[in-house]
């Protein structure tokens, strides 16, 4: 078994690109993800990753490149963060409607304006609905085991999407954890090389990306959702071979003290660890509170979250983003409407905190769980709150 | 200078034409399409063993509406500004895979296609950063002088004074009212090993200037005229005259630059007056003498400018 080393996350991510060998990178910096292509673009530069490093000149151009280079049969991965991820947002509808298995890291991010570089999740739920896979990351080992991970189910031949994972910008990209780092050997075990179905390849010429004209396009789409929705057999057994190879379990959705929870807090990513503290800190004080995350949030895991939240009164969802204008955070209204309509279905409250890399505090978890459990009681509330706004 | 630059190969002549088509007939552009023709004249002139990366436009829609395509060599659409990206991609990734032995070696000509609004406006960033980093690639801009494909709007290519859908000529309008981007030395700045400019009425000329640009290693740029008789109200039947035209009246001169050195390809010792040009094509129909004097001032200075540059390359030539 490999030895926990200490190292900063970010270095992590890129040691996984690294360890899966792939053939391409291509990037643009941005804070928080640049520790990410920095790393990688030395690992190239001292001959320890056999690769192209394409410094591009955009984000747009980066995600182009990858396509490009994807398609010709090319392990390719990236990384980038908020305006970044904004700027390729056109054609990350693009690669996989190409099938271009594509590895992103997407160090999360505030959009701006006004201009932020810390973490919330607003970046990427602007993103949900481009047909890439979307897994979150918890800590330093999830980020290193999930890019191991996407890489593997994208390129399933039965699945054969771009997929991304997020890792919050700051609270978990910068920080140094001790990661028990898989070497090429070793991942060797679960990668095998990238056999492509369909590559540009003047011997045998395919046209990519050809007009969909009102007749096919509505077939095209389908096939891209059937094959998302799919994929999530792939990125379960794909974790069971990883569990049973290095030891490690992960499932789509990660539940904490919820055996006997009335009242469940949900959220994503890594702030996860201090609503842990929280949890713990509130079952203390005899109040029945559990806690779950989505790790898988594309396809979204309908089936498993109906299962995990059966018997639970109260659920108490936190959002890392605004959507203006709407019910309630993005995860808040995908949470509401996967159990409209279900026998016994829980009182939904929802909380927007944490924006723009605003601290969530452990009370600020108490708050919303208390306020959750108020509003089931009376059977009314505020369809969400923003939590923790200054009075001055 | 490298071999390929200097002609070290057997140049194409009106007999020894390759018979293979990479773009089948069947496509869909519009009667008497120049841009269509220039496309297949340069391609033909590449050989088969290339891959293209397209950007949206004519060229993309009229070949590849699902589930046809006219395309008999590997071709990729992304997007409207990223084929230079694109290509770079292809290019890396191939490069890669054969180092790691992945993929049989051999060198394959990889080809960006687009539109001048492709190149000169909305894919300039991505054509730039391509051109900077070196890729070894052919850029084929196919200049029709405005967005066709979404029915003839402006572009930075369009020429002083032409009609578009957005310059339209009004009370308190001449149509358009720049002066056309001159996109080849713009490419040129980057240092690139070759820049040529083609137009389809010289169609010799263009094949060779084609296969050239893909021997040479590293980035090559191929600027061609590609006259669109919708867009530029010409009859279908004179595409290839109005090419003739824009060389002889010097709106479109031929010349390559090879590492830097201007070269003249194409001398027009007695050019015609612009008004002959302007004339046949309705996009310039309500140009009055005193814009025709204008535009006529315009091209010749250009010309000067062009010419000086080439002097310039034979005096340095001879002194070395
Ligand atoms: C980002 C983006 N903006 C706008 C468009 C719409 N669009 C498609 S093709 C085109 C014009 C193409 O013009 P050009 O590159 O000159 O090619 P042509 O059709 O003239 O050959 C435009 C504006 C698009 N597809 N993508
Ligand atoms: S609009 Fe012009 S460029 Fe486009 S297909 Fe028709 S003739 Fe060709
Ligand atoms: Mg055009």
């Amino acid at each position: 078994m490999p030895k926990r080393v200490g190292i900063e996350v970010s270095l992590a991510a890129s040691e996984a690109a690294c360890a899966v060998d792939s053939d391409v990178i291509a990037a643009y910096p941005i804070t928080p993800q640049t520790h990410i292509v920095e790393h990688l673009s030395e690992l190239v530069a001292d001959g320890k990753l056999d690769a192209e490093f394409i410094p591009v000149e955009s984000e747009h151009s980066a995600m182009s490149v990858c396509i490009g280079s994807s398609a010709v049969g090319a392990r390719t991965f990236t990384a980038s963060s908020a305006q970044g991820l904004a700027l390729m947002h056109e054609i990350l509808f693009i690669a996989p409607a190409l099938r271009t298995p594509i590895v992103m890291a997407v160090v999360n991010r505030a959009m701006s304006g006004p201009i932020s570089i810390w973490n919330d999740h607003s970046d990427i739920m602007a993103e949900r609905d481009v047909g890439w896979i979307q897994t979150f990351a918890e800590n330093g080992q999830e980020v290193f085991d999930l890019i191991i991970h996407a890489f593997r189910v994208a390129e399933d031949p039965k699945v054969l999407l771009p997929v991304m994972v997020n890792l919050d910008g700051f609270t978990l990209s910068h920080v140094i954890e001790p990661i028990e780092m898989l070497n090429a050997r070793e991942v060797r075990r679960y990668i095998k090389p990238y056999k492509p179905q369909m590559v540009l390849d003047p011997k045998h010429p395919v046209t990519m990306g050809a007009v969909g004209v009102p007749e096919v396009y509505t077939e095209a789409k389908q096939q891209i959702e059937s094959v998302l929705r799919a994929s999530k057999k792939v990125v379960v057994s794909a974790w069971k071979e990883f569990a049973r190879l290095y030891g490690r379990t992960y499932r789509p959705i990660e539940t904490y003290r919820t055996k006997g929870a009335e009242v469940v807090l949900m959220t994503m990513g890594s702030v996860s660890e201090t609503a842990m503290t929280a949890v713990d800190k509130m079952r203390d004080k005899e109040i029945a509170v559990g806690l779950m995350r989505f790790r898988l949030w594309r396809p979204f895991p309908l089936e498993e979250f109906r299962r995990a939240v059966k018997g639970v009164k109260v659920l108490a969802v936190l959002d890392r983003a605004i959507s203006y204008g709407a019910q309630g955070g993005p995860v808040f209204m995908e949470v509401r409407s996967a159990l409209y309509g279900q026998a016994g279905q829980p009182n939904i409250s929802g909380f927007v905190a944490g924006l723009g890399g605003r601290d969530i505090t452990t009370d600020m978890f108490e708050e919303m769980v208390k306020k959750a459990i108020r509003y089931a009681k009376k059977g009314k509330g505020p369809t969400y709150e923003l939590i923790g706004v200054r009075e001055k | 200078m490298m071999k390929a630059a200097s002609g070290g190969f057997k140049k194409f002549t009106p007999k020894t034409l390759p018979k293979f088509e990479p773009l089948a007939q069947g496509h869909r552009a519009c009667q008497g399409c120049g841009e269509v023709l220039a496309l297949r004249m340069a391609l033909k002139a590449m050989g088969k063993n290339m891959i293209i990366a397209s950007a949206t436009g004519c060229m993309e829609i009229i070949t590849s509406a699902y589930p046809q395509t006219a395309w008999d060599v590997p071709w990729i659409h992304v997007a409207f500004e990223n084929a230079a990206a694109v290509a770079s991609g292809i290019e890396a990734g191939r490069k890669v895979l054969m180092r790691k032995g992945r993929l049989p070696k051999g060198r394959t000509t990889i080809v960006a296609m687009a539109g001048d609004g492709g190149t000169a406006d909305i894919g300039l960033q991505a054509l730039s950063g391509a051109l900077e980093r070196g890729h070894d690639f052919v850029y084929i801009c196919l200049d029709n002088e405005a967005y066709m494909n979404t029915g003839v709007q402006r572009s930075s290519a369009t020429p002083y004074g032409a009609m578009t859908t957005t310059s339209p000529p009004g009370k308190l309008s001449i149509g358009q009212y720049t002066w056309k981007k001159n996109v080849p030395a713009i490419v040129e700045a980057h240092a690139i090993p070759y820049v040529a400019t083609a137009a389809p009425a010289y169609y010799v000329d263009l094949m060779n200037k084609a296969k050239k640009a893909a021997m040479i290693r590293g980035p090559a740029y191929l600027h061609i005229y590609s006259p669109c008789p919708t867009g530029w109200r010409l009859a279908p039947e004179r595409a290839v005259a109005i090419s003739r035209l824009a060389v002889q009246t010097n709106i479109f001169p031929l010349y390559e630059v090879i590492d830097g050195r201007y070269i003249l390809t194409k001398k027009i010792k007695k050019p015609k007056p612009v008004e002959e040009y302007l004339g046949l094509q309705g996009r310039f129909r309500h140009l009055d003498k005193k814009t025709i004097q204008e535009i006529q001032e315009r091209v010749d200075r250009e010309y000067e400018a062009l010419l000086q540059k080439a002097t310039l390359a034979e005096v340095q030539e001879e002194s070395t």
